[in-house]
């Protein structure tokens, strides 16, 4: 694909494995949510700092899908399109809290770590 | 758990690959229609809109890839792809795809099915506890290298030895069973108390015998085998308890055993009886040898210390006793009684087997490499395209895989069908002499031999014709246009291939040639008897009778004169053994000849004035028995030729006095000798027998022979009923004819059996090897077409051409013969204990072998000569 993309180069891309955090947490606010919609909130939330190829969501939410977190059904957006709503199942949701713990958790320590005081007595 | 649910939803997803796209296209046409919306809505151009959702996307393709990746599993999937063109390939080709595929399995079914013969036989453990710790026990006299033991024997060395944890004794014998409707015949066995706790068996139902049950006075007790306790019981536990009359004593049922339990040295017993010395049997005497001992050995303990041990024993009884003089121990592994007889002839059968499994291999693999030749052009436009060479190897393999599992299963369903053939073939006899063969079946261990043929068989299928295409640089292939060179190579590399063929076809016709001669010989060895024509049946005088020899002698003449008065009967006779058994010995000595206690074994009859006439035995010098030779008169003795020749050299007999060897022994005149009778199996020499007359000397079990005009087989029936007139208390069983005893003898069903398979595996091996050299000089043919018009147009005759192919031919013919014949020499030498009246080095079956494989050789490569001749040297080179 090139180098179509240069223009978001001061973006940052989506780290391995926080997309799926990301699209369960965005369901888990958001209620049920077609793929666009999840993509854009995902987007927003970020304050538009993440730059994300909007394919790359239908492989982690089939992905989602097929683990038992979301189960997807096919109906009708608000301005009146076809699509297809992803919701959050009751493992999804386990997932999702399971998931969110450790993220804060790891990211309590390097925070620890990184902290210019250096104070870890 | 979330990542197998999730495996197995991508594992499905193989299946639903065209619902799934169409989803997705829905899917991403929605999700591009709701950012065009978006798009629009601030304020884009409609042609820039949707260019900006698509770009956003990151393309529509590539997420369309990226998310089939994820729904299936991209290897499976390609391999099913792979599969599929393979099967494609292998459907347009079905001329090799069915001769590879019948040719393979024919030899997967060979191979398959005598695995599992060799597998229930040989490799899966009897039903006993630790089965490789318990031993036979024998005594070893001159003629007789496993006998019987006597009971008193059997207690010495019991008590005696330092190898064994226990020892028990054990004598297979029919029991006549007293029925509501008479008599009748039962098969069973007499054990000593410990036998089953020896075994390591103990019943499913009720208990093993208890120690000392087995003494003299104690009540008698009875074990039911499974299918008895089916049979006659309904399979009812009430069974336990009640009695069952068995040789006239009332016995008590106290158990049944498991359904798995066989024991081959007795056959198919229904009855286990505790064995009562009781003084009016010959179970208390030294001299009565008819027990079998079975043992187990002490932890450590060696058969060949056991044996050892035994020995040194069985000398000091010699010395201690005179009847035990020449007498020996021997301790054999019970596994080595059980199977010991067929190992030899699975042994010769399975490497049958694989040779006929390596001709099919060698000759698919010949089909093989053709196929790659004419498609190495194929392959050298796909490397010259950047195909890699694992991806055309990869497509080999999976051709392979396809070809190998469609042989497979064809392999299996014949082998299931293939086994079924050859348990008919034994024989309920033979099968009840080796129980452990009602185990065969296509368990695990012969699935996976099969697996493992079959990934050889893929490895050799898909190496060679990768190496072959990748060998010479590929470039060749494309430059030369796969024609002249390649051909050549592939020509020489085939060649060899058919010498190996040939050569392995004339290992297994000579081996096939062998045993069918043996077979022949065997059949045809001199019986000294015409056996056509005779029905026998075996008979057992009512118990109630059995102590008063007036009454047996009286008895057995009633039976005589009834079937003689039958339809179609010419005579009648009984004798206490019928021919091609073996069976009871004695010990003589010649009157007036030197005597220090020898043991002078000879066989012996007990036979009544019509044997040998019934028989049309031949008569040498002196009289038979007659009616007048009955107990008021002095005893008479007949000997056979044998007998008078070793201990009666250079004299007459008749008229001289034998004696048994005890003490007390009444002599016995010789009256009369007779050209020898095959009394003993058909494979061994004929023991020295002795016939003494039934009626001076009678027995209550006997055979009746009888010899009829005409349908001897119709007369069994007739004969037991008429029998059951007389008295439905005599029981009679195994009612056959003479000739059917013959050809169902061990020595006659192992040869038959053997010669039989081996004959059908020489003659797939033959066509095989005769395809694969034709398919070699057609492959030649073809590819010298252009040759051989040039010559015919330079003026070559027809004649010409056919030498110039023959030549070719002869010259792989010879050396395949020649190295056949060479090996076939060191294989035979694995057949020598299975051949009779045959060495193993026959240069009749050799020249014979030579001879038919030369002309069946000859044919095969006649054909494509033919073509060669018929050659239009103009079109020949217009072809090209």
């Amino acid at each position: 694909m090139g180098n179509q993309y240069g223009h978001m180069n001061d973006k940052t891309d989506v780290w391995q494995g926080t997309l799926a955090l990301m699209i369960l947490k965005t369901i888990e606010t958001m209620g049920p949510l077609h793929g666009y919609g999840i993509a854009r909130r995902i987007e927003q939330t970020s304050g538009n700092l993440l730059s994300l190829n909007y394919g790359t969501l239908y492989p982690a939410l089939l992905k989602l899908e097929q683990e038992g977190s979301i189960a997807s059904e096919w109906g009708v957006s608000e301005n009146n399109r076809k699509a297809k709503f992803y919701k959050l199942t009751r493992a999804g949701r386990r997932q999702l809290q399971k998931e969110a713990r450790d993220w804060q958790q790891a990211t309590a320590i390097l925070a620890r770590f990184l902290s210019p005081s250096g104070d870890r007595a | 758990m979330k990542r197998l649910r999730a495996w197995l939803i991508r594992l499905a997803g193989l299946w639903q690959a065209a619902r799934g796209d169409r989803e997705l296209a829905d899917e991403i046409a929605s999700h591009l229609q709701l950012n065009i919306d978006d798009n629009l809505r601030a304020g884009m151009h409609p042609e820039q809109a949707r260019r900006e959702a698509i770009l956003k996307l990151g393309g529509i393709e590539p997420t369309k890839e990226a998310y089939r990746d994820r729904r299936t599993i991209p290897l499976l999937e390609n391999l099913l792809r792979d599969t599929r063109f393979a099967i494609r390939q292998l459907r347009k080709n079905p001329g090799f795809t069915s001769t590879a595929v019948v040719v393979l399995g024919l030899g997967i079914c060979a191979s398959v099915a005598i695995f599992a013969f060799v597998d229930a036989s040989l490799i899966k453990p009897l039903p006993y506890r630790d089965p490789n710790r318990l031993v036979g026990l024998f005594e070893k006299v001159q003629l007789c290298p496993q006998c019987p033991l006597s009971y008193p024997d059997y207690l010495d060395w019991k008590r005696l030895n330092k190898v064994f944890t226990a020892a028990d004794a054990f004598e297979g014998s029919g029991f006549s069973l007293r029925t509501s409707a008479g008599a009748e015949m039962a098969g069973g066995a007499v054990v000593t108390a410990g036998f089953f706790k020896t075994l390591g068996v103990a019943p499913v139902l009720g208990r093993d015998f208890r120690t000392g049950e087995d003494a003299p006075a104690a009540p008698r007790t009875v074990i039911l085998s499974y299918a008895a306790w089916q049979k006659r019981y309904a399979g009812n536990a009430a069974v336990l308890g009640q009695t069952v009359t068995l040789n006239g004593d009332a016995n008590i049922i106290v158990g049944v055993l498991p359904r798995n339990f066989h024991f081959a040295a007795v056959g198919p017993a229904e009855f286990w009886a505790a064995l009562h010395t009781n003084a009016n049997s010959c179970y208390p005497q030294r001299g009565c040898h008819s027990l079998d001992g079975l043992a187990r050995l002490r932890d450590g303990v060696s058969v060949r210390t056991a044996d050892a041990n035994i020995k040194q024993i069985a000398g000091e009884l010699e010395k201690q006793h005179q009847s035990n003089r020449g007498q020996g121990g021997a301790v054999i592994p019970l596994t080595e009684l059980e199977v010991g007889r067929i190992r030899p002839i699975l042994i010769v059968l399975l490497c049958g087997a694989g040779l006929l499994l390596l001709i099919a291999c060698v000759n698919v693999t010949s089909l093989v490499l053709v196929r790659a030749e004419s498609r190495r052009r194929e392959m050298a436009v796909r490397a010259a395209l950047g195909g890699s060479r694992a991806r055309m190897a990869g497509q080999f393999v999976t051709e392979a895989v396809v070809l190998v599992s469609a042989a497979t299963i064809l392999g299996l369903v014949a082998a299931t069908w293939l086994m079924r053939l050859l348990m008919g073939l034994i024989g309920e006899d033979q099968l009840a002499a080796m129980p452990f063969l009602y185990g065969l079946g296509l368990n695990l261990r012969v699935l996976v031999f099969a697996a493992a043929v079959a990934v050889g068989a893929v490895a050799l299928f898909s190496v060679t014709p990768t190496w072959r295409s990748f060998l010479p640089d590929l470039r060749e292939g494309l430059a030369e246009g796969s024609r002249g060179s390649a051909g050549t190579t592939w020509r020489r590399f085939g060649a060899n291939l058919v010498v190996l063929e040939l050569a392995t076809a004339v290992i297994l016709l000579v081996g096939a040639g062998l045993l069918g001669k043996s077979f022949y010989r065997l059949l045809h060895v001199d019986m000294g008897m015409q056996p056509e024509h005779l029905a026998t049946l075996r008979v057992a005088e009512p118990d109630s009778i059995r102590d008063n020899n007036a009454k047996v002698v009286a008895l057995a003449h009633e039976i005589m004169n009834r079937t003689a008065n039958l339809p179609g009967v010419e005579s009648v006779a009984i004798s206490s053994l019928l021919p091609v058994r073996g069976g009871n010995t004695m010990w003589i000595r010649v009157l007036g000849h030197p005597f220090h206690g020898e043991h002078n074994e000879v066989g012996y009859r007990q036979v009544s004035s019509g044997y040998f006439t019934t028989l049309r035995a031949k008569l040498l010098h002196g009289r038979y028995f007659t009616e007048a030779d009955d107990a008021s008169k002095p005893p008479v003795v007949i000997i056979d030729r044998a007998l008078a020749e070793k201990y009666f050299p250079g004299e007459d007999p008749v008229g001289k006095q034998m004696a048994y060897a005890g003490a007390t022994s009444p002599p016995m005149q010789v009256v009369g000798i007779v050209e020898d009778i095959k009394e003993g199996p058909l494979d061994e020499t004929t023991w020295p027998t002795m016939y003494v007359a039934y009626s001076q000397d009678p027995d209550d079990h006997f055979s009746l022979v009888v010899r009829t005009s005409k349908g001897e087989h119709a007369l069994l029936p007739t004969l037991a009923a008429t029998i059951r007139r007389i008295d439905p208390s005599i029981a009679t069983f195994d009612p056959r004819t003479m000739r059917d005893r013959i050809d169902n003898t061990q020595a006659a069903y192992l040869r038959r059996c053997s010669a039989w398979l081996a004959g059908g595996f020489a003659l797939l091996a033959l066509l095989l090897g005769a395809a694969g050299l034709y398919g070699v000089i057609a492959y030649s043919v073809s590819r010298r077409t252009r040759e051989i018009g040039v010559r015919m147009a330079l003026g070559a005759q027809p004649r010409a051409v056919y030498r110039l192919i023959l030549k070719e031919a002869g010259w792989l013919i010879a050396a395949g013969i020649a190295i056949g014949l060479a090996c076939s020499l060191a294989a035979a030498t694995l057949l020598r204990g299975l051949l009779f009246g045959v060495r193993a080095a026959d240069p009749g079956t050799l020249a014979e072998v030579a001879a038919v494989l030369g002309v069946a050789a000859l044919l095969a490569s006649y054909i494509p000569a033919r073509r060669a001749a018929s050659v239009n040297p103009v079109e020949a080179l217009r072809a090209e």
